[in-house]
């Protein structure tokens, strides 16, 4: 049983023909081909799928697609290309902020959504805007320094 | 919806579209072909032959070709780093080809800390005899002494004259033979080798690259997902098959025995697929046994030990003053943040497999005995996957992957793990048990006895199908055979420090799937070992620092823990600075490393935090700096949630921990500030160091938690609750 749903993701509109109950994560990866977003856990406890929804950083694993006609839907995708790597990202980067990076599409997400709403993020704050995102690797205080240096990228 | 070529026209779709995908990285080298790419290529059977590790094409490129896995751990970087050191070519020429049957030599494993020391080394010395036999074919045809050449990115040159390396080859294979005496550049030339040079892969990790094999996406791929009993060795008495065949999208439910697989044209009609098949099909349980709470007895019951180590004269003997402690481990996860993930094509030409194995050529192996084919039918491809840290479901996945590619051939098929597969059939850290027991006499240790319990460390695949869990559930189930090897289990179980004792090991064969998990048994023994020097260092009211240099000889050993001291403000005189010690060399071999831990105690709430590790490692000559000590600080977060948090639980029925609510682990509310600390030494040669953190910051929480709060807690994992909070 499938129907025509209308997603708008990174910008552009797209018609795509599933289930109306399947998480948006399998129509970004294996319809709009976009790999950022991860499988994790698939029940909202690990952040590796993590979008942007209107803006604000959420896991996309379990939201059925019928329920994101209208909604602004952001991946790390439209954040910036591999040539032209915007702040945050190029953040990561420089501070090597990764081992095995399974889990840096949700770190960046979330760095994303914390960063529009605060740009100045302290320590703790930083913590628990990203406490939904695991990581197994242990890169967690390498990502926290790459925020901090992605907020002090994003004032000059 | 995607195309879905059917079976007649498949090949010239893959022709068609082949093209376009040669561009997607992960399949640098064409994607479906049991042979390797490019004219006339393919591994050399002798790794002796320089051309089995570096290719020079004519273009100027040059191709390392390693069969050792990226696991996240760098080790693309840290190698083309050796090899471009070597060769004196910039790196932006230097590209890497990983573990492929079809194009790499047979490295076997990607484990135990050893790819630096091992396949790193073998670099260097393919490096070095390459760079040896161009500067002789440069000399004779520049007819000059090769004296006076010297090489600055590959050009070979007197100053006036030069030729390039790729200007000898002219696209040819390099002729020769690893020298065993070849001479490699002194530490003191080198200008890339100890540099932090970055890692590119982060590059297309952070942009939404394809970077897993989670992301392969091939033409005609379909979805598939197995449908693991409910227990190890539970047996299926019902499965509706007639009405899952009928779901939108199901291609084959496949099934052999209590092996269910079910392939579908989209991934969400096989997630779909599977829900049915969990809810309407029916299992003939089989108990878990020992449950949680007998598992120490039971373990202990296995009375007959073989010996490790003696130095001691005579047998241990007790008296009054002995002191005796027992520790205990449960069993602890890989628990990859991306569930196990692979793809499968079987056709004419034979089987296909893209996996994030640690060893493509024992996955090979292991795959002809389960499959019945022979080994040059099968090309296993590595990808890189979610970290790993050791033997987790990776060859499992390929395994399942194979089987259903096997039974609807034809087309690739992609399984991926769910969650709870992932949680549930890894095969986990196993639980420990170890019984220490000391004698002190003028502030030295007299005499020393381990005692320790293990199951198994390592039931990798290595050629035998009853390895992988889905040959076990087959109709004609294959045999586990858990083998002789088990030295994992004592891993780092012999102190470093000089004094008598003896090391008596027991093998236990437990209830639950148990393989390499990051550091195999030195995790736990280091636990013990190193909580009970402290025992020991307070029974005498010792400081745990000087008591320990007291009884090490090794140097090397004295100047981490003098240093790890000295960065974390160590105070000998203060009982109650929260802090914590603890030293080991892993394997006793390979790098060195001390951490100090401090503990902040919340006596209100009852419960504590780490606020801060500081940790030295000594990994003798450093590659790249900064990978070290990304992998350093990875090791000391990863242990330190195992030494928090983590405890699998399970009951008669099965499994319990199968999520991350009920298998809780590390988030950025826990972590603490890291500060790592390398004593660079540049003259020694390379140390494995992935692992070297995982038992000394287990050891050092402990020993902090006593520090802070009195209690002195043994068992694994120290949460809490544990704390006797009414001591303080």
């Amino acid at each position: 049983m499938s129907t025509f749903i209308t997603l708008k993701v990174n910008g552009k509109s797209y018609e795509i023909d599933v289930p109306p109950d399947m998480p948006l994560l399998y129509a970004l990866r294996n319809n709009l081909m976009l790999n950022g977003p991860k499988y994790g856990c698939g029940i909202e406890r690990c952040g590796s799928c993590m979008v942007l929804l209107d803006g604000k950083a959420e896991p996309s694993c379990m939201k059925p697609c019928s329920d994101l006609e209208g909604v602004d839907i952001t991946t790390i995708e439209a954040l910036g290309s591999r040539d032209n790597l915007s702040p945050l990202q190029e953040a990561f980067v420089d501070m090597q902020a990764a081992q095995c990076g399974y889990c840096i599409n949700g770190m960046i997400i979330s760095a994303k959504s914390l960063l529009d709403q605060n740009p100045n993020p302290t320590l703790p704050e930083i913590k628990e805007g990203l406490q939904r995102v695991l990581c197994r690797c242990g890169s967690q205080s390498r990502i926290i320094d790459a925020v901090l240096l992605a907020a002090k990228k994003l004032k000059t | 919806m995607s195309a879905y070529p059917s079976n007649a026209n498949r090949r010239s779709f893959l022709k068609q579209t082949g093209r376009i995908l040669i561009g997607f990285n992960l399949l640098p080298l064409g994607f479906c072909s049991l042979q390797a790419e490019g004219e006339g290529e393919g591994p050399s059977s002798d790794k002796i032959n320089i051309d089995s590790w570096i290719r020079i094409g004519a273009d100027g490129q040059v191709t390392i070709l390693t069969g050792k896995m990226e696991l996240g751990q760098g080790i693309k970087t840290a190698i083309m780093q050796i090899a471009a050191e070597e060769l004196d070519v910039h790196m932006d020429r230097v590209n890497i080809i990983i573990a492929d049957t079809a194009h790499t030599p047979d490295e076997r494993y990607t484990s135990g800390s050893a790819s630096i020391e091992g396949g790193g080394m073998t670099i260097r010395k393919a490096a070095a005899s390459a760079r040896h036999i161009l500067m002789d074919m440069a000399a004779k045809k520049l007819d000059l002494n090769k004296n006076i050449l010297s090489v600055a990115d590959g050009v070979v040159s007197d100053g006036k004259s030069s030729i390039s390396y790729w200007e000898l080859l002219t696209g040819k294979r390099l002729e020769g033979k690893l020298l065993d005496e070849v001479m490699v550049k002194a530490p003191a030339d080198y200008s890339l080798v100890g540099t932090s040079y970055p890692r590119k892969d982060i590059i297309d990790m952070v942009s939404g690259g394809e970077v897993y094999v989670q992301d392969l996406k091939l033409p005609g791929m379909l979805h598939a997902r197995v449908y693991r009993p409910p227990s190890y060795a539970a047996k299926a008495t019902s499965v509706p098959g007639e009405i899952v065949n009928d779901m939108p999208g199901v291609v084959k439910l496949v099934r052999n025995g209590n092996f269910i697989g079910v392939i579908a044209k989209e991934e969400f009609q096989a997630v779909k697929a599977l829900q049915v098949l969990q809810a309407e099909s029916k299992w003939e349980q089989s108990s878990l046994y020992p449950t949680q709470d007998l598992l120490l007895a039971k373990m202990k019951e296995q009375a007959k030990g073989e010996e490790v180590e003696k130095t001691l004269k005579g047998s241990f003997s007790s008296n009054d003053q002995t002191i005796h402690a027992l520790y205990t481990k449960p069993y602890q996860m890989h628990a990859s943040i991306g569930p196990s993930c692979a793809l499968a094509l079987f056709d004419d030409n034979g089987l296909m497999v893209w996996s994030h194995t640690q060893g493509v050529y024992p996955l090979r192996k292991t795959l002809a005995d389960l499959l019945d084919l022979p080994e040059e039918a099968i090309r296993v491809k590595g990808v890189p996957g979610a970290g790993c840290y050791g033997h987790n479901g990776a060859d499992d996945v390929a395994a399942d992957a194979a089987i259903l590619a096997k039974a609807y051939p034809g087309f690739p098929i992609r399984v991926q793990w769910m969650r709870y597969d992932e949680h549930a059939w890894e095969p986990y850290g196993s639980a420990m048990a170890f019984e220490l027991s000391g004698n002190v006499k003028n502030g030295k240790i007299s005499s020393w006895q381990t005692k320790l319990w293990s199951d198994t460390h390592s039931s990798r695949p290595g050629g035998k199908a009853g390895h992988f869990i889905a040959a076990r559930s087959l109709e004609n189930p294959r045999e586990f055979d858990a083998g002789g090897y088990s030295a994992g289990s004592y891993r780092n179980s012999i102190p470093l420090y000089d004094f008598p004792r003896e090391i008596i090991h027991h093998k236990y064969s437990g209830p639950l799937r148990t393989s390499a998990l990051r550091s195999l048994g030195a995790y736990g023994n280091v636990f013990a070992l190193e909580s009970f020097m402290d025992e020991l260092a307070y029974s005498i009211q010792e400081d745990p620092v000087k008591f320990r240099l007291d009884h090490l000889k090794d140097e090397r050993a004295k100047d981490v823990i003098r240093m790890v001291a000295d960065k974390a403000g160590w105070d000998s005189g203060d009982r109650k600075s929260g802090m914590g010690i603890a030293f080991a060399q892993y394997k006793n071999t390979a790098a060195y490393l001390a951490v100090v831990v401090k503990v902040v105690a919340d006596y209100i709430n009852q419960t504590y935090r780490i606020g801060k590790m500081t940790a030295v490692i000594d990994a003798g000559q450093v590659i790249n700096p900064d990978g070290l000590r990304n992998q350093t600080e990875g090791g000391m977060l990863q242990a330190a949630s195992w030494t928090l948090f983590e405890e699998v639980k399970y009951d008669e029925s099965g499994i319990t921990s199968t999520n991350w609510e009920t298998y809780p682990i590390m988030r950025f509310a826990s972590v603490p500030e890291i500060d790592v600390h390398i004593i660079e030494r540049s003259l020694e040669k390379p140390l494995g160091a992935g692992e070297a953190a995982q038992g000394p910051v287990g050891a050092a929480i402990a020993n902090a938690v006593f520090n802070a709060t009195g209690s002195r807690l043994r068992d694994l994992p120290l949460r809490p609750e544990k704390i006797d909070w009414n001591k303080l």
